[in-house]
């Protein structure tokens, strides 16, 4: 059979460095395709290429067994390629067929926009592939998944055959990504060829038929899905055996480290109570909106409290803001990196050395040998791959962009590790870098609270879970009783 | 393995990165020397002392927008707070018997310090409103730009305030060395903001909350203060300036400064401090503002009709910010 989207060789250079050596992929019509790598395999600079937004060096791509060449992601709509971008940007206050048709609105004389039929195309649209949203809500008023369903509507309204989905779960929970997988199944049934990328592997094994692996800007294998294992396919991005996906060697103590009774904030956090002890990693698991990141808001002071007390080591403290926090030894690795972790427009060092401004000044001036010292101790404790502590951090990969975040609170020396979604968007190496700096802290007596909502991570890290819904405590598990299922079962 | 796909973003040392980095450094040298070839009265120590003098009042205003915009805010007051706090200085300041300060003229710092504390107050509640109450900035600074001007008007009585004291008019007048004291006053702002915002914490601080306001507020930092801090600095640099203004002229006036605001963002702008914050240097703030100097006194030297010098502003403006647009353009 024919394959709808064929390249070969392709290759790209940016300022003498190439990105991308020889990309080679082969998508069949009515197939979901993984494109697996690390960060700076190629990926994106392959799917930047395909959809015209870069031009290629060298290589072919064939459509439907046909030349091509996109200069523009116009073009490359108009043969029937899509793309659903990782970072979505819908315009919040106007409609679902506003966003969907936007410079393509059917028009009535004098250039006035038909609305009727424009909402009545847009709904037929979403109907057809089962996504219940209504035409004429505000995208405002729709929930992450949501909005991802309607970015994909978009692409089908081009009559893609061809459909990118790029890291589309990393903002969604488990619940809302079931949502998405069904919908990639029918357009699987409908013949489309769907590339899909992530760096979840288990979505990887649950949805797709075949994979392709880059590495360093190389095409390395791809293949049947059924014809591979994860430790097979981790080797194969990673470039070397992974023992073990998770390390974990702390244990926790019986002496409480956090403990909070009846935690409650104005929005979300309703009355939760439990403890967390000295060497423990205790996951936390709930679905969106179930408030678990508003427990940690709350515990950092960045909420309002509306009730509840919090004792660190036996003694009670009182938080009402990060300063607080930061004081009583607790540390917030946020969900956002990008909107709450990092100064993007800032240097490595400076982000590293944020939070602890005050101790690296004690007079106000700042000391550069203090800056340069603290950077260079978590530049190495935290293997942060960077050529220089003077690099801006937004040049670095996701996973060294976490990397900072952590180093940046660890210069605080807490004792307490809230960590929101650790992993997102981190490709599996840096993500066992992430796994084992969570285990030393542990080791060494800190205690680490952290949200996940991929199960794999929960049990394969956590000492202890507990799961919440509607902003209330919905159970807890040991990790002896832990499995996705009684996760799912509680969370649900 | 983690060489990434922005290995665009390393630094490459071609003629255009130059030209970039250094763009506003190089058009102002470029004028200096275009200008010693055309005009003979360019580069003469009387000239260049006073392109530096004209700038002074500019650069000192300049200075303090920076802080304010580096937060990703912006200050539309300064030209009101300029007649305003000259006018208060100078009541005090005043030996005309007509003044209504009780045993005016009082010591000539003791006049200035007053004009300085009016400037960081209004500055404080502008920065109160901007940070506590969460009022877009230029909705904050522009009611203050009006209510300023109003108040410099009831204070004054709409007249002029003359006869302003020998040492209070040293300041604006007065040199050293052979160098007018307004010369001093802006290197001096210049050196100590120069020094706050790459060496002390608060510059950190300053540059942060720019950068990022949610990461600033979760690593702890008191973004609020920092905020209305920023507006308190531009605030009282306003009155150094309006102070240096009211000395130079030798009595205040309550029409002075209008549109100032605008020459002071030029500077920042062209000196290439993003509005969009946590980018910018005080230094660029500084090499703005001269060219805009230069630029006018260029302008004047060879006849050239203010109306035109106004055109040709505006487009220095725009051009710096297109040279800086295509700088970032790689997202």
């Amino acid at each position: 059979m024919q394959p709808v989207l064929e390249v070969t060789d392709l290759a790209k250079s940016f300022s003498g460095v190439p990105a991308l050596r020889d990309g080679r992929f082969r998508l069949q019509a009515g197939s979901v395709h993984a494109l697996c790598g690390g960060n700076g395999a190629g990926k994106s600079t392959f799917l930047t290429i395909v959809m015209g937004i870069q031009q290629r060096d060298g290589g072919v791509i064939r459509r439907n067994g046909r030349e091509v060449s996109f200069s523009s992601p116009a073009e490359a709509l108009a043969n029937g390629i899509a793309m659903v971008e990782q970072e979505l940007s819908p315009v919040p206050a106007m409609t679902v067929a506003e966003n969907i048709y936007m410079g393509r609105e059917p028009l009535r004389s004098f250039g006035r926009i038909d609305f009727a039929t424009l909402n009545r195309q847009t709904q037929d649209l979403l109907d057809g592939f089962g996504f219940a949203i209504r035409a004429t809500s505000l995208m405002m008023d729709l929930t992450v998944a949501q909005t991802q369903l309607v970015e994909i509507a978009k692409a089908l309204s081009y009559d893609a055959e061809v459909i990118i989905l790029d890291e589309p779960t990393s903002a969604l929970g488990e619940a809302e990504a079931e949502y998405l997988f069904a919908a990639i199944a029918m357009l699987k049934q409908r013949g489309k060829g769907v590339i899909y990328v992530s760096h979840r592997l288990s979505e990887i094994f649950a949805i797709a038929d075949s994979y392709t692996v880059f590495r360093d800007g190389r095409f390395v294998q791809d293949g049947a899905i059924a014809d591979i294992n994860k430790d097979q396919l981790i080797q194969l991005i990673v470039g070397r055996p992974l023992t073990e996906e998770f390390i974990k060697d702390n244990t926790p103590s019986p002496e409480p480290a956090l403990k909070v009774t009846d935690l409650t904030a104005a929005r979300g956090v309703r009355g939760i109570s439990f403890t967390a002890h000295k060497g423990e990693i205790l996951g936390i698991y709930g679905l969106m909106g179930s408030g678990r990141t508003e427990v940690f808001d709350r515990l950092f002071g960045l909420s309002d409290a509306k009730g509840g007390s919090i004792e660190l080591a036996g003694k009670p403290v009182t938080i009402g803001t990060p300063v607080d926090a930061i004081a009583a030894g607790i540390a917030y690795v946020t969900e956002d990196r990008k909107g709450s972790g990092l100064v993007l427009s800032a240097s490595v060092r400076d982000n590293l050395c944020l939070a602890t401004l005050d101790r690296l000044s004690p007079t106000g001036v700042m000391q550069a040998a203090n800056e340069g010292a603290s950077a260079a101790r978590m530049i190495e404790e935290l293997r942060i791959k960077t050529a220089s502590d003077a690099l801006g951090v937004a040049s670095l990969s996701g996973g060294n962009q976490q990397k900072v975040v952590l180093g940046k609170w660890f210069l605080t020396e807490p004792r307490i590790l809230l960590l929101d979604e650790p992993t997102r968007g981190v490709d599996v190496g840096a993500k066992r870098e992430i796994y084992r700096v969570m285990s030393e802290f542990a080791k060494a007596g800190g205690t680490v609270l952290m949200v996940s909502s991929e199960t794999d991570e929960i049990l394969g890290m956590a000492d202890r879970v507990i799961v919440l819904k509607d902003g209330k405590m919905a159970g807890e598990l040991r990790r002896g009783e832990l499995s996705a299922e009684r996760l799912l079962h509680l969370a649900a | 393995m983690e060489r990434n796909e922005q290995t665009t973003a390393g630094p490459r040392l071609t003629a255009g990165a130059i030209a970039q980095k250094y763009g506003i450094l190089i058009a102002l040298a470029l004028a200096c020397v275009t200008l010693t070839f055309i005009s003979e009265n360019f580069l003469t120590t009387r000239n260049i002392l006073n392109v530096l003098r004209q700038t002074s009042i500019n650069g000192v205003l300049a200075i303090g927008m920076t802080f304010v915009i580096l937060t990703r805010g912006i200050d539309l007051s300064v030209g009101s707070l300029v007649a305003l706090t000259g006018v208060v200085a100078s009541s005090f300041a005043t030996t005309a018997t007509t003044g209504f300060i009780p045993g005016a003229p009082w010591p000539a710092l003791l006049a200035i310090a007053i004009g300085l504390v009016v400037g960081m107050a209004c500055g404080g509640v502008s920065g109160t409103i901007v940070a506590r109450f969460r009022v877009p900035a230029f909705v904050a600074t522009l009611g203050m730009l009006s209510a300023a001007r109003g108040l410099t008007l009831l204070y004054s009585g709409g007249r002029p305030i003359p006869a302003l004291s020998e040492g209070f008019r040293w300041i604006g007048t007065g040199s050293l060395f052979g160098v007018p004291v307004p010369i001093f006053v802006l290197l001096g702002t210049f050196a100590v903001a120069h020094f706050v915002l790459t060496q002390t914490r608060f510059g950190r601080h300053v540059y942060a909350v720019g950068g990022n306001p949610h990461a600033a507020k979760v690593s702890g930092l008191p973004v609020n203060g920092i905020r209305f801090a920023v507006y308190v600095i531009s605030g009282g640099l306003a009155g150094l300036a309006g102070i240096i203004l009211a000395a130079r002229t030798g009595s205040a006036l309550p029409q002075a400064g209008i549109a100032y605001e605008l020459d002071a963002i030029a500077a920042v702008v062209i000196g290439g401090t993003s509005l969009a914050g946590g980018i910018g240097r005080v230094s660029g703030t500084l090499i703005g503002a001269l060219l805009i100097g230069v630029m006018n006194n260029g302008l004047d030297l060879l006849g050239v009709e203010s109306y035109y010098q106004q055109v040709i502003k505006g487009v220095l403006i725009v051009a710096a910010v297109m040279m800086d647009r295509s700088k970032n353009k790689q997202d």
